[in-house]
């Protein structure tokens, strides 16, 4: 915590921006902090010396206010968050996005596991590769499609049991296959984008790989332009076809599995 | 394959019609979810493979004209090859499908409560009188601070100085245990949420999601969190008096849930928030938790998120060593802990897992409190017992055994209506509890059946005085935990030593 800051909310005002250093502090007194501050009507924090604390921005809700990270925060960043938007200046561990129902998680690095589970609306880009279970029954619903962008390479079960909305692995720095085994295992819902071209039979008999088209690519196309701007790269390079889809081939997987019992 | 169109599977049971008696008034078309009856011009037609003997189209037969039979043709009796097995053969040899079932185990295995004795007072400590003297049920829920910490005040009265964890205030000790909306009607969830309010109890959503009719009865409500996080965000978190974490359900240990899509109407679908018409999966793990810490990190999560002012609970099946397990959970910070025994029921189960998996809510409860005192940390939880509490008798031995509260899923659908059929899982339930076919769900009132559920808490929790009474003691807290207090008969050593109580005469 800063010594000559606000005590009242352990942090510093620097012009309309909270800076708050994380230094040795515990999570849970963090967290009460950026809570208060919120509620009194703080709208930028800039958190220093991060290191490891869990669950930055857990819960939190409105649209206008922005959380930036330096240094690597922990687990469930943006679990359960309702419209904010955090931007990570390093990498970030597990389960980022958790249940996250609205707002914006931006990554300058790379990703632990378990990324958006259970996800229902708002968007995370992630610069570099992310871990395994990426996108676990994420969710749409009505207007709300979440979005999951990762400008690497992904583990096992990206995609599992996924419900809804939508996932776009950009494979930039990747030669070798950036997927891992398991990919898209019960899928139900949602699609996923790839922009390098796998052999996709061995992976889930429950999808179907396409080849995008003009509407898919017109639907990208605003999330893949805000993604090149976040992470200041070339736009025409991310948003140059052909692009592979994957959806599911029923929204009822398993229909047919059962039998009423006698008794 | 082709189907043939001759089944092996006979009538259960035969709707039988006094055409004497029958004024063809076809309410028991109207009634009849399963569409067993029909108008066959002059008089009503029952095609008997369809009946379930749910009991509806007799109890609202106005002139008493039809009967319910088992079908007296028999199956060659074979102690060995029940029906039970014969049938299941034969369905699913002609599906190829897995057996599914609803509501707890049919099956009869040792139902320990039944081998439990109650102790009371003769002579030399005299039984208190109800009736007339005070006896208190009030039950709080949540971690209770290891010791008693006081400062006195200028009077030089004692004042607490501990700072009481959250917790939730029980009038009795009861909850109606979590069923969803998709697994039951709004209605029925209505019907409860009307008598928690009025008895100054809990009911829980289970995992779909809450329903703008239910915000109303927030302080009555347990929110849940399960695997496939249905309707899960900041404001749900925040909306009820506790949230649980379910991590199992003892009619399916290790088994997670699956709503199909033609139950997912356009109002199960907002209150789920997801598309209507498709599956609705709960897998069955949560994909963040593979471990204790990975569970912490999930309580701790939603602790934040409702700024530690609400309890958090955690639902587990019992299995095998669950007492270490609930030890773990314990540690890992759950308020509350939830254990669903074997014989609990479900809205759809797997019926080799309904009828094969877990051990006795008894057993379990006896093992998880005598592990939690040895480990000194009985008073960080507070544990609820579920899993078929039939009567109030089972309720209080639960509590003897270690439990500090009980919940009732199976015996609300009974006050409800349900004659315990077995058939949730086909959405036709007769009494519109397990269905969400407007014409079914309509017929229950929640008026009408949440004032029946409230009678059953109000006598049951009579009952539970009557015998407190009876033991000499003026409050169920006095009874918690107290194993001394009861006795087995037709019990073997090792069965009496898990439930870690003496036979009788001893």
């Amino acid at each position: 915590m800063t010594t000559d800051g606000n005590t009242k909310t352990g942090g510093m005002i620097s012009g309309s921006m909270l800076v708050i250093d994380a230094k040795d502090m515990h999570y849970k007194e963090l967290n009460k902090i950026i809570r208060e501050s919120i509620l009194s009507g703080v709208k930028n924090i800039l958190l220093e010396n991060v290191n490891g604390q869990y669950y930055i921005g857990d819960g939190i809700k409105g649209d206008d206010i922005t959380i930036t990270v330096n240094g690597v925060p922990g687990n469930d960043l943006g679990v359960f968050m309702d419209g904010p938007s955090i931007i990570v200046n390093n990498n970030v561990q597990d389960n980022i996005g958790n249940t996250m129902n609205a707002g914006k998680i931006t990554v300058n690095g790379d990703a632990g596991d378990v990324i958006g589970y259970g996800m229902r609306g708002g968007r995370i880009y992630i610069r570099g590769n992310a871990g395994y279970r990426i996108g676990i029954h994420m969710k749409g619903y009505n207007e709300q499609i979440p979005v999951i962008i990762i400008g690497g390479k992904v583990g096992s079960f990206f995609g599992e049991y996924m419900a809804g909305g939508v996932m776009v692995l950009l494979s930039l720095d990747n030669s070798e296959e950036s997927v891992g085994e398991y990919f898209g295992v019960g899928m139900h819902g949602g699609a996923i984008y790839l922009k390098q071209k796998i052999d996709f039979s061995k992976y889930s008999k429950e999808v179907e790989f396409l080849e995008a088209n003009d509407s898919d690519m017109s639907f990208l196309k605003k999330y893949l332009l805000e993604y090149a701007k976040d992470f200041n790269l070339p736009p025409e390079d991310l948003t140059r076809g052909p692009f592979y889809k994957i959806v599911p081939s029923s929204a009822r997987p398993y229909a047919h599995l059962y039998t009423s019992a006698a008794f | 394959m082709t189907k043939s169109s001759f089944t092996n599977v006979q009538s259960e049971y035969l709707a039988v019609i006094d055409h004497a008696k029958c004024i063809r008034c076809k309410r028991c078309i109207q009634n009849c979810g399963w569409g067993t009856y029909s108008f066959g011009g002059d008089k009503i037609i029952a095609d008997h493979s369809k009946c379930v003997a749910c009991g509806r189209c007799y109890t609202y037969c106005p002139e008493g004209a039809i009967s319910i039979l088992k079908n007296p043709t028999v199956m060659r009796e074979n102690g060995n090859w029940q029906d039970y097995h014969i049938k299941n053969i034969w369905r699913q040899s002609e599906t190829g499908g897995i057996a599914i079932s609803g509501m707890g185990t049919p099956l009869k295995y040792k139902k320990y409560f039944d081998h439990i004795l109650l102790d009371a007072c003769q002579v030399t400590n005299p039984p208190i009188d109800p009736l007339r003297e005070p006896m208190e049920l009030k039950t709080f829920l949540g971690k209770k601070p290891s010791k008693i910490e006081l400062d006195f005040n200028e009077d030089g009265q004692p004042v607490l100085k501990n700072k009481m964890p959250p917790q939730i205030e029980l009038a009795t000790p009861f909850m109606f245990a979590p069923m969803s909306y998709g697994s039951i009607s709004l209605n029925a969830q209505k019907a409860m949420a009307l008598a928690a309010r009025a008895l100054g109890i809990v009911m829980n959503i289970g995992e779909g999601g809450l329903h703008d009719e239910l915000v109303p009865f927030g302080k009555n409500i347990i929110v849940q969190v399960a695997s496939g996080r249905f309707g899960v965000n900041r404001d749900y978190l925040n909306s009820g008096a506790a949230v649980e974490i379910k991590i199992g359900q003892g009619a399916k240990p290790g088994i997670g849930g699956h709503l199909p899509g033609e139950k997912i109407g356009a109002d199960i679908s907002r209150t789920r928030m997801i598309p209507a018409g498709t599956d609705a999966i709960s897998p069955a793990p949560h994909h963040d938790i593979y471990s204790i810490e990975d569970l912490r990190q999930l309580i701790y999560a939603i602790k934040e998120a409702i700024n530690y002012e609400k309890p958090v609970s955690v639902k587990v099946a019992a299995v095998h060593n669950i007492a270490a397990i609930v030890s773990g959970v314990v540690r890992a910070g759950a308020d509350i802990v939830y254990i669903d025994g074997f014989s609990g029921g479900t809205g759809a189960a797997p019926t080799i897992v309904r009828d094969n998996v877990g051990i006795p809510i008894e057993i379990a409860l006896a093992q998880v409190d005598q592990r939690l005192r040895e480990e000194g940390i009985r008073n960080e939880a507070s544990l609820i017992a579920a899993g078929s509490i039939r009567s109030s008798a089972d309720a209080v031995k639960a509590i003897a055994l270690g439990a500090d509260a009980v919940a009732i899923g199976t015996a609300a659908l009974i006050t409800m209506g349900c004659h315990v059929c077995g058939k949730c899982h086909t959405g036709n339930c007769s009494w519109g509890i397990t269905t969400q076919r407007p014409e079914l769900t309509r017929r229950l009132d929640p008026e009408e059946y949440g004032e029946k559920l409230y009678n059953l808490i109000n006598a049951w929790s009579h009952e539970m005085k009557e015998v407190l009474g009876a033991m000499g003691v003026n409050s169920i807290e006095s009874l918690r935990g107290s194993k001394e207090r009861l006795r087995g008969i037709e019990l073997t050593d090792s069965e009496l030593k898990a439930l870690g109580i003496k036979h009788a005469g001893m």
